[in-house]
């Protein structure tokens, strides 16, 4: 197989509030059973009000570099993709390098492509590390995303962040990148003007010609590149606005649910747009055995796909014993009313 | 230029303590400072950069709750406030004093002294809507173990 690059090293954060779908229907006076049955999304996560898209950043990767086991003098590379920044002109990667303790000539940037700028970064690194540019590398997806309070996207737009950290060192991967398979075209489904506080969608146009269309072409495009079918695939995660259509996606594609449902973290902590299917890929990096293989899809608006071949190495069971599992977190909540919501969010118009 | 609360100086030169928490030893006699010094009680200037946040464990030993805040803190209400042990991984231990995160109201740190904390990357503080976001290391409640 080929072993040129691969993730030695996985971290997620997910903040400890949550509010259920179920609040958030009580305030805007819709049925939480339809808005349960519509997104399949029971809570989401909520970042404290001294929390933001670095804040997550720097604690994922801090996670991943200990399960990486990789001194940090050997990390030449920090990307992060992220459509929230709380800056819109200072990076997050400077910050995540001073954070970690990195050094000075580490190349650091961020990047923007809607919910798929992280997974185009593993890309990047990938090419880095094939070409023996980089010895390792960070790339972090985070985000504390807007939605228009009322909004359909009031009650699945949460906050999260995820990290791996890449390397080309046989001894230090855990899970080799196979192969991966992008796609893209100009379709309007989700967008943010600039100065805009909250993002607008097409409503139904963000489904078929948008994130189906994508995933699918990069999912079949992916498995040809290769030669392989779903059944040789022992999990698959996909971009997750929603619960529904991972699930959909999954069954257009011929994969079914007991491959599907190990990577679904939407419905217990909303969507993490950059974080959304990596941090799936991690959960189920949490539980795989060696050997396994790994389909992951990701989705950004305006609007590109990306498709990985992940397969683990020997080296996985004792990286899952070295951080604490996802699951952990997302079991370590507290679940908040929408006054706090607003509080934390910091929706509330206030002088200073 | 509109006027700046937090000068860009001021905060960048202690980045290195706020968000690595780096202290120093003294390589004479041992001691370890946090904040960092340059010299040690022990007379020797022969010192080094270590980070707390390579500790494997922290205590909270007591804690207090701010509501009267500094009118830059308004929106942070309540602050939280412990001395916090920091066990290194060579044995040693150094209490400093910390802020506390993720609670709600000082009842939630009632019978907290002597648990387990874990360290997070958080904002200390928000310059108005176009001043530096300036961020830190505070401690939260650890709830689950690795």
């Amino acid at each position: 197989m080929n072993m040129l690059a691969g993730i030695a090293g996985w971290g997620t954060y997910i903040p400890r509030f949550r509010i259920s779908t179920r609040e958030i229907a009580r305030v805007w006076g819709d049925d939480p059973l339809r808005i349960r049955d519509l997104y399949l999304i029971e809570e989401k996560s909520v970042e404290f009000y001294d929390e933001d898209a670095v804040t997550m950043a720097v604690n994922a990767a801090r996670t991943a570099l200990r399960r990486a086991e990789i001194d940090p003098e050997h990390i030449d590379a920090v990307f992060v993709g992220t459509e929230s920044k709380p800056y819109a002109v200072k990076p997050i990667a400077s910050i995540i390098t001073a954070a970690l303790g990195l050094r000075l000539d580490v190349q650091s940037f961020d990047a923007e492509f809607a919910c798929k700028a992280a997974s185009d970064l593993i890309i990047c690194m990938y090419g880095l590390l094939a070409a023996r540019r980089v010895r390792a590398g960070i790339v972090v997806g985070s985000d504390a995303s807007q939605g228009e309070p009322g909004e359909h996207l009031d009650y699945s737009a949460s906050a999260g962040a995820v990290a791996f950290v890449l390397s080309s060192d046989k001894d230090k991967i855990c899970a080799v990148i196979e192969d991966f398979y992008s796609c893209s075209s100009d379709t309007p489904d989700f967008w943010r003007r600039d100065g805009c506080p909250y993002p607008v969608h097409g409503e139904g146009f963000t489904g078929e010609p948008a994130y189906f269309r994508h995933i699918v072409e990069a999912a079949r495009g992916l498995m040809q590149k290769l030669g392989l079918k779903p059944q040789d695939f022992d999990y698959a995660v996909f971009h997750q606005p929603n619960t529904r259509f991972p699930l959909r996606v999954a069954s257009v594609l011929g994969f079914p649910v007991d491959k599907v449902r190990p990577g679904i973290v939407v419905n217990a902590v909303g969507n993490t747009y950059n974080a959304s299917a990596l941090l799936g890929l991690a959960k189920v990096l949490d539980v795989a055995k060696p050997g396994s293989r790994i389909l992951v899809v990701t989705y950004g608006s305006g609007a590109g796909s990306n498709a990985f071949s992940i397969v683990t190495t020997d080296n996985i069971t004792r990286k899952q014993s070295l951080a604490e599992s996802l699951e952990q977190q997302i079991n370590d909540k507290v679940l908040i009313d929408y006054s706090l919501y607003l509080r934390f969010r910091r929706l509330i118009r206030v002088l200073q | 230029m509109p006027e700046l609360g937090v000068l860009p100086p001021r905060y960048w030169r202690n980045v290195r303590y706020y968000y690595r928490l780096e202290g120093t030893r003294c390589k004479t006699c041992g001691r370890i400072y946090y904040p960092p010094r340059i010299r040690c009680v022990c007379g020797s200037s022969d010192m080094e950069n270590i980070s707390l946040l390579l500790s494997p464990k922290f205590v909270l030993e007591c804690h207090t709750t701010l509501h009267s805040v500094p009118v830059e803190f308004e929106k942070f209400k309540p602050l939280g406030f412990g001395l916090v042990r920091a066990y290194l991984p060579d044995g040693q231990s150094i209490r400093i004093i910390a802020p506390l995160t993720d609670f709600l109201s000082r009842d939630e740190y009632e019978d907290a002294s002597g648990r387990e904390l874990e360290p997070t990357f958080r904002v200390v503080m928000r310059d108005r809507t176009y001043g530096l976001v300036c961020y830190g290391t505070k401690f939260r409640i650890r709830h689950s173990r690795v």
